[in-house]
């Protein structure tokens, strides 16, 4: 009997053995493709241009030990029912990384690819081995450098909650400070005060030493303090409390233009675009659930409204007809009015489509509308390729919203005004009769919604935002091309407000400061801006699902799928 | 007759799901349809409420002819469905979705007093005004979209399989709640597979089978028939 007890142990201990030699393995394995890749399209030589901390860390590097530790992360992750494995699988993870990413950086400098691959050249190879890829004891010091690396992964991976939830944040905090060093750098300077700070943290070639240890401790007491302050009082979040992280973004988005300057503000005024527009989709999708890709007609139609109405040009409607030449806050509601009666015209042919096909045929709505305004037909009136030019900035008294920062105040105020609308009509009647569209068409029907009239009230508002953020744009470049409403726009919107949290409010906010901010103010990396729009939104659905800020609604609510599509009557689907 | 159903024919496409129904649905009565899975009767109802265009026949509501109106003003008339499944809005609160049911009334001090009433008719539903209306129990879920059905104060209150898929003593105060609505004025058209039961408290039954009546009369007589019971346990 014992023996046969003693037996059966002994295999489960090699069975366990086995899978977690594997999970090791297979977790370096990952780390040393994901390595290879960033690699080979180029993104890691690029990243090492940029500086974390001066002189001693670059993004790259920063990557490259990211990868390793998240290897290690890995390793230790908990199978859905399977034991906790062995910590040696973490630095298992980190060996295997190591040696790969070695092999790697010698097949580079052995073998030629660069007629394939541009960006495997030695410089890569001496990257991405930190420079030890010569000889046996330097390949050594790199490999044991990985193991550490994924050991501590690993041990963050086992530490209690209550630990990563402060290491986390401080880490991140550093790699902030010191990525987006000009954009920092820039806001200091600004003030005097500020700048004796400045000088603190940031050499003349960025991010110091001293400073980015300071930053770490700063970003530490602080993801401390709430901590502590919980754990004396167990009160639950109310009123401040719980509008702080909203009112912080908020602070953040009036003060920080003010000070970066033109650079800063024209980034903040391109998310502030996106944000309006996002708002917009947010009642067409978020709430009333109309999948809409053709979003980018209505922009482009406030952007035309206003160029019309307003630009020096042959074009004007005031060079050939009656109507006079407008200024802009005559002609901004007009866009608007256009842009929503564009939305309602759009909205007709679609009423009947639902679920994938209602997003085909709206693509298609917003080519049509592109490529008629790109077309000879149109082009008398609209000017064709070559647009509409001269469009002049806005004034006001006798100030001119000439540059970005004031043209970003604009529109910080049309989105706050937005963000009202959006605010109320969530929570009116109309608001409530979307969500129940969204949630059962026949149903709402059966509750004595009118179908037609809701669809077309949730076109027409979506559109409205979309209007007012192209009129805005139209004044913000000075002229209005066909090229400028793509298709990708459409989709930028969706994947923002999809990342951000559908139908949230904040949540629009965060996923343009994400999706649209971060990629504009990491320029050099623009050929790479849809890697990581795909990255970003893979990551977000299988992480978390319902957005970087969820809904209110969707916080606790499962989502009850109804078969869709067939059927037009209650139980028709299904009996 | 409040609301009459005179020669009803439905189709799918080529498919006749309903023949030649017709059904009486006097003031104040409590009647039911009863009959097998795919007999017609949530067909026959989706047509009263306009979702089921109707190919033949007429439905009359206070005389006048309702069988083209769209769903939402069927509803504003008075003739509110509550359906099959219960399909209440999951992402709304309790609240809410009982505000939804008084979507298409403008008085809105009698909606807040008539959300008061549904909070005493349903305590459980109460305590729960603020909770996502998706995380209810089945049981729950029922309350909800009997209470919703009810906001819109209806002359005519069309239920689609209440009993479906809850507990025999939950069914038992789900039907006593039917009464009870029904006692206090409200018409009620009952569709049930639950025959016997619903039967028993009907004032008159319709029986169907293939998507035509074969039987009606006075509901308790029914329960006793001999081919009702030839169709249900034989």
């Amino acid at each position: 009997m014992s023996t046969l007890v003693e037996r059966s142990a002994a295999g489960e201990t090699v069975a366990s053995w086995t899978s977690d030699f594997r999970r090791g393995v297979g977790a370096g394995l990952g780390g040393a493709l994901v390595a290879a890749y960033l690699g080979a399209v180029g993104l890691l030589l690029m990243m090492n241009d940029r500086p974390v901390v001066a002189g001693m860390v670059t993004l790259a590097q920063v990557a490259l030990g990211g990868i390793a530790l998240v290897a290690g992360v890995l390793a230790q992750r908990r199978a859905r029912h399977g034991a906790q494995p062995a910590l040696w699988t973490s630095p298992l993870a980190g060996l295997v990384a190591a040696l790969v990413v070695l092999a790697f950086a010698n097949l580079i400098l052995a073998v030629n690819l660069r007629s394939i691959f541009i960006a495997l050249t030695p410089p890569l190879a001496r990257l991405i081995s930190f420079g030890q890829v010569k000889s046996l004891g330097g390949a050594g010091l790199f490999v044991a450098a990985a193991m550490v690396l994924a050991l501590a992964g690993g041990l963050l991976q086992r530490a209690p909650r209550s630990l990563r939830r402060l290491i986390l944040p401080a880490v991140t905090t550093v790699l902030v400070a010191g990525v987006f060093q000009d954009f920092i750098k820039v806001i200091l300077q600004s003030n005097p005060v500020f700048r004796s700070v400045a000088s603190w943290f940031y050499g003349w070639d960025g991010l110091s030493p001293r400073g980015a240890l300071t930053v770490f401790a700063i970003a530490l007491v602080l993801a401390a303090i709430p901590r502590v302050a919980r754990g004396r009082a167990a009160a639950p979040r109310t009123g401040v409390a719980r509008f702080a992280p909203a009112l912080v973004l908020l602070v953040a988005l009036i003060l920080v233009p003010l000070a970066g300057g033109p650079y800063v503000a024209q980034v903040f005024l391109l998310v502030g675009l996106y944000v309006l527009m996002g708002m917009g989709l947010n009642l067409e999708l978020g709430l009333a659930g109309l999948l809409d890709l053709g979003f980018v007609a209505f922009f482009a139609t406030g952007a035309y409204v206003t160029a019309l109405l307003t630009a020096d040009s042959p074009l004007a409607l005031a060079s050939y007809t009656m109507i006079p030449s407008l200024s802009f806050w005559a002609a901004m509601p007009l866009a608007v009015l256009a842009a929503v009666a564009v939305g309602i015209l759009f909205g007709v042919p679609v009423l009947g489509v639902r679920g994938d096909y209602l997003a085909v045929a709206t693509l298609g709505l917003g080519e049509i509308v592109r490529i008629v305004v790109l077309s000879d037909a149109a082009a008398p009136v609209l000017g064709g390729a070559q647009g509409i030019l001269q469009i002049p900035k806005p004034t006001l008294g006798g100030f001119e919203f000439s540059g970005p920062v004031s043209l970003f105040y604009l529109t910080l105020v049309a989105a706050g005004f937005a963000a009202y609308c959006a605010w109320r009509l969530e929570r009116s009647r109309l608001g409530r009769a979307w969500i129940a569209l969204r949630e059962d068409e026949d149903v709402a029907q059966a509750m004595g919604i009118n179908l037609v009239q809701c669809k077309l009230l949730a076109y027409a508002f979506g559109a409205a935002f979309a209007g007012l953020a192209g009129s805005i744009f139209a004044v913000m470049v000075n002229s209005v091309f066909p090229s400028s409403f793509q298709l990708l726009m459409s989709i930028n919107v969706l994947a923002l407000i999809v990342v951000g949290g559908l139908g949230s409010l904040p949540g629009v906010a965060l996923g343009a400061l994400v999706l649209i901010g971060l990629p504009e103010a990491l320029r050099e990396f623009g050929e790479f801006r849809y890697l990581f729009y795909g990255v970003a939104l893979i990551l977000t659905m299988r992480l978390m699902p319902d957005g970087l800020w969820p809904a209110r609604r969707s916080r606790r609510a499962p989502v009850l799928v109804e078969p869709e599509g067939e059927g037009t009557a209650l139980g028709a689907n299904r009996a | 007759m409040l609301l009459e159903v005179e020669g009803m024919t439905l189709a799918y496409g080529n498919i006749t799901a309903v023949r030649g129904v017709s059904i009486a649905i006097p003031e104040g009565s409590l009647v039911a349809l009863v009959g097998a899975n795919g007999a017609g009767k949530s067909s026959t109802l989706n047509a009263i409420s306009g979702l089921l265009p109707i190919s033949g026949g007429a439905i009359r509501f206070e005389g006048q002819s309702i069988g083209r109106l769209k769903p939402h003003e069927i509803t504003r008339r008075g003739i509110v469905q509550v359906p099959e499944g219960r399909r209440i809005f999951g992402r709304l609160s309790v609240e809410e979705n009982l505000l939804m049911g008084a979507f298409s009334r403008k008085d809105h001090a009698a909606i807040a007093e008539d959300r008061d009433r549904m909070f005493e008719l349903f305590p459980r539903l109460k305590e729960r005004r603020r909770q996502v209306a998706g995380t209810l129990s089945g049981g729950e879920q029922q309350m909800v979209a009997t209470a919703r059905g009810l906001m819109a104060r209806p002359r005519v209150l069309l239920m689609d399989e209440p009993s479906m898929g809850l507990a025999p003593l939950v069914v038992e105060q789900v039907f006593e709640t039917i009464q009870s609505i029904n006692a206090a004025g409200t018409t009620v058209l009952l569709v049930e597979q639950n025959a016997l039961m619903a039967l028993e408290i009907a004032d008159h039954a319709y029986v169907m089978e293939h998507g035509e009546i074969v039987l009606d009369g006075a509901g308790p007589a029914l329960a006793r028939d001999e081919r009702v019971i030839a169709i249900y346990l034989g």
